[in-house]
């Protein structure tokens, strides 16, 4: 049984942490935060791509690092701990993973490599307005090589190069890689529930598109893609949620009331118990979640699901309770409270809500039990 | 990350395997269909004989030292064994809270001769042993046991007193028995730890009539149960500290609990009809059936977490605590809404009607006695708060006032 990082992941983990601690610093983070015509870290971005990070699961052949994806995960813990700043997950978790998935050799060999050095930032477009994105209701076209039509809200698509578009060609949902910088698209930046991750409008009006993927398999791909994402974006959350029970707990044994230190009170002792209990849940089936993706398991598709659900709930719980825990002080601009509480949400909702992974969850089971 | 055994651990399991399917076979019929113990004259002598033949492969009690009978193991071996048993569908519960907390209290604490009589006729199955901690005014708080004992001139110690919640004392031999022998002092230090005869006719055993209509638990009450000294495990006074010790032992606890699982309730939804039609694709209960699904997932790979620090032969920590918070509620939060599933039919409990012969009816019924045994929901969030995330233990105003004048209701 070895249901847990190996030493040398740990090792890894540690100076990912040591490096984020210097460089994705509270005051780093609220640069981005605060300043509306930056939106992302540029020099942590630099960093980052130095250390590897970004190649981390991709293979030597196109310039990574060709560690596993567990290694990712490590990785991806400590960045949503430190509420990095950067376009990491629009890039590594969905692009470079959808390319390694279903990009044909070409591509990977473009891509890949550009990605793993950190030369362009990637972002991934579905959403074209509330709700859920089916076959049905998909307007975004490709005809003749061009796309046409609106992707809203497309998390990165303010500074991505690329962007890999679910479209429809002939009527059936396909995935199209889209230079950004090239003609035929207008970007609008747009205002997100978390500033320190940007948001845009992207409007294509005949951009050159190539298909990544058989045409029809937009929908499967992105499915697979999105199992994948869920994984790591259940390490950034738990990281997070870590992070948060941590604040919460450090601020209950220096603030006095009625006499004595608040985290002696049971009222903030059994909240901060509950935090834990489904920080464990959540880490735990995290794990699980990240064997399954390291091991391309068929289990995959409800180990993410598990995971997701579990590190959504336990970001979510543990980031409106620490606000709590902080009281009027939590509820300031200054106390970082608020930055985690706002990433909950942007992470809950960048790879569907969970009310989508719960219901995708259980027809996977009915699925397993017919079987 | 994996959940592969390390080659010395399946060169144990293989051989844990070989030796159980060459055994158990003539010692099956151990747990029933709801996974409660029958309790029947019948079910405890195979459970004994299989007990007997496990001791004497070096199967009892594997982390023991040889020099009393154990195999000298680790806890992981332990773990693996306790699996494959399960498997094969011959464990029982009768023995482990005597191997589990009691006798290794004894080990702990008895002087040589005593642990010479007692620790193989425990291992073998041959005497069981139960814990008398809990009292009527002292279930949470352990150290208010009043159950009383008076040093006498001839050395020999009288008892008298309550304890309540005992399991498995209608079939038990031996008890470790927590008593008060200095109320003049703080409630912590004046208390005294004594092995007992279940057997002497001081000692009466009344079964609880349970809330679940039940009686696995019992009071036991001492009227001038005389003790020798020679009985007191610890010194005068450092009972709580013995009591500790016992605590500690508290197994890891490996498997599930019983009753409906995710797939149960599945299946109920399957078969049952509810507003717009069948229950299966009622969207409300799809997103509850997902919620329960992760945390028992959560909860198996939680497991997977402690057995991968023990197989690093590191210590779990309170952290195993989350475990009983997690179980007792899911139990509790799906067995009801089980019963609701099934609408006016849900308020039978009879086997013969109910669907899946009651199951949710009687483990809704179970449901807050789990949540209690073992440590209260409440208590233990205060050991995680206090003993994982050190956050300070709460105002105590029983710590520095004689036990006899601390405040009590009653």
């Amino acid at each position: 049984m070895n249901f847990d990082y190996s030493d040398d992941q740990k090792f890894l983990k540690n100076e990912a942490r040591k490096f984020l601690d210097a460089h994705s610093s509270s005051a780093a983070v609220r640069v981005v935060l605060n300043d509306d015509a930056v939106s992302y870290d540029k020099a942590l971005w630099k960093g980052v791509a130095e250390q590897g990070w970004l190649g981390a699961a991709i293979p030597e052949e196109f310039g990574g690092l060709g560690l596993g994806h567990v290694e990712l995960c490590a990785i991806a813990e400590e960045l949503g701990r430190s509420v990095a700043p950067i376009p990491f997950a629009s890039t590594v978790y969905f692009v470079a993973e959808a390319i390694m998935l279903a990009g044909n050799d070409e591509q990977k060999a473009h891509l890949l490599p550009k990605i793993a050095a950190g030369e362009i930032i990637g972002c991934y477009a579905t959403s074209e307005g509330p709700g859920v994105v089916d076959a049905k209701s998909l307007t975004c076209k490709v005809e003749g090589d061009r796309l046409t039509g609106v992707k809203i809200p497309v998390t990165d698509g303010d500074i991505a190069d690329v962007a890999l578009v679910l479209a429809s060609e002939g009527g059936k949902p396909t995935l199209f890689l889209v230079d950004l910088n090239g003609e035929g698209v207008a970007r609008e930046t747009l205002k997100s529930l978390d500033p320190t991750r940007g948001v845009a409008k992207l409007t294509f009006s005949g951009a050159p598109a190539k298909r990544v993927g058989a045409a029809g398999d937009g929908l499967s791909i992105s499915e697979q893609v999105f199992d994948r994402a869920a994984v790591l974006l259940a390490f950034e959350q738990t990281g997070g949620a870590d992070k948060c029970l941590e604040m919460a707990k450090q601020y209950s044994l220096e603030r006095y009331a009625f006499g004595r230190v608040i985290g002696g009170y049971q009222a903030i002792k059994h909240k901060l118990a509950d935090m834990y209990v489904k920080n464990e849940v959540a880490r735990s089936n995290a794990y699980y979640g990240a064997w399954a993706l390291n091991t391309n398991a068929a289990e995959l598709p409800v180990a993410a699901a598990a995971a997701r659900i579990a590190a959504s709930e336990a970001y979510w719980f543990a980031s409106k309770e620490n606000i709590q825990t902080h009281g009027g002080m939590g509820f300031t601009w200054e106390v970082d409270c608020h930055l985690y509480y706002r990433r909950s949400r942007q992470l809950a909702l960048v790879a569907h809500a969970p009310k989508v992974w719960k219901e995708r969850l259980v027809s996977q089971l009915e699925r397993r039990n017919a079987a | 990350m994996d959940f592969n055994d390390s080659p010395e651990e399946a060169a144990y399991r293989e051989a844990a395997r070989a030796w159980l399917e060459k055994n158990a076979a003539e010692h099956k019929g151990g747990a029933s269909a709801n996974g409660r113990r029958p309790n029947s004259p019948e079910h405890m002598a195979m459970a004994k004989s299989w007990q007997a033949k496990k001791a004497d492969a070096g199967y009892a009690c594997i982390t023991w030292p040889k020099e009393w009978g154990g195999a000298g193991g680790t806890p992981i071996q332990s773990v693996i064994f306790g699996q494959e048993e399960a498997k094969v569908g011959v464990n029982y519960g009768y023995f482990t809270i005597g191997l589990g907390m009691c006798v290794p209290t004894v080990m702990a604490f008895a002087d040589a001769g005593t642990k010479t009589r007692f620790v193989k006729p425990a291992m073998r199955g041959e005497e069981i042993w139960c814990q008398l901690f809990s009292e009527p005014a002292g279930g949470s708080d352990v150290a208010a046991s009043r159950t009383r004992a008076i040093q006498q001139d001839d050395g020999d110690w009288v008892i008298n007193g309550q304890k309540v919640w005992t399991t498995g004392a209608q079939y038990c031999d031996y008890g470790i028995l927590l008593v008060r022998t200095d109320p003049d002092v703080p409630k912590h230090k004046g208390m005294t730890m004594f092995w007992i005869d279940m057997h002497d006719p001081a000692v009466e055993v009344r079964p609880i009539h349970q809330a679940s209509g039940g009686s696995e638990f019992n009071e036991v009450y001492f009227t001038d149960l005389r003790v020798k000294d020679s009985q007191r495990l610890g010194n005068v006074g450092d009972g709580w500290k013995v009591a500790l010790v016992t605590l500690m032992n508290e197994r890891l606890a490996v498997g599930g609990s019983s009753g409906p699982d995710y797939k149960t309730i599945m299946e109920l939804a399957r078969q049952t009809d509810t507003v717009g039609g069948s229950a299966i694709k009622d969207g409300a209960f799809r997103e509850k059936l997902a919620d329960w699904y992760v945390a028992a997932e959560g909860l198996k790979m939680t497991r997977f977490r402690t057995m991968t620090a023990l197989s690093r032969g590191q210590t779990p920590g309170a952290e195993s605590s989350i475990g009983k918070i997690i179980a007792a509620n899911q139990m509790q939060e799906m067995s009801n809404y089980g019963v609701e599933l099934e609408d006016q039919y849900g308020i039978l409990v009879d086997p013969a009607e109910a669907p899946m012969q009651a199951a949710f009816q009687q483990s809704l019924l179970w449901a807050p006695g789990l949540r209690i045994a073992g440590g209260t929901d409440e208590i233990l969030k205060n050991i995680i708060a206090e003993r994982v995330l050190g956050l300070p233990g709460d105002v105590r105003v029983d710590k520095d006032v004689a036990f006899k004048d601390v405040p009590s209701g009653r």
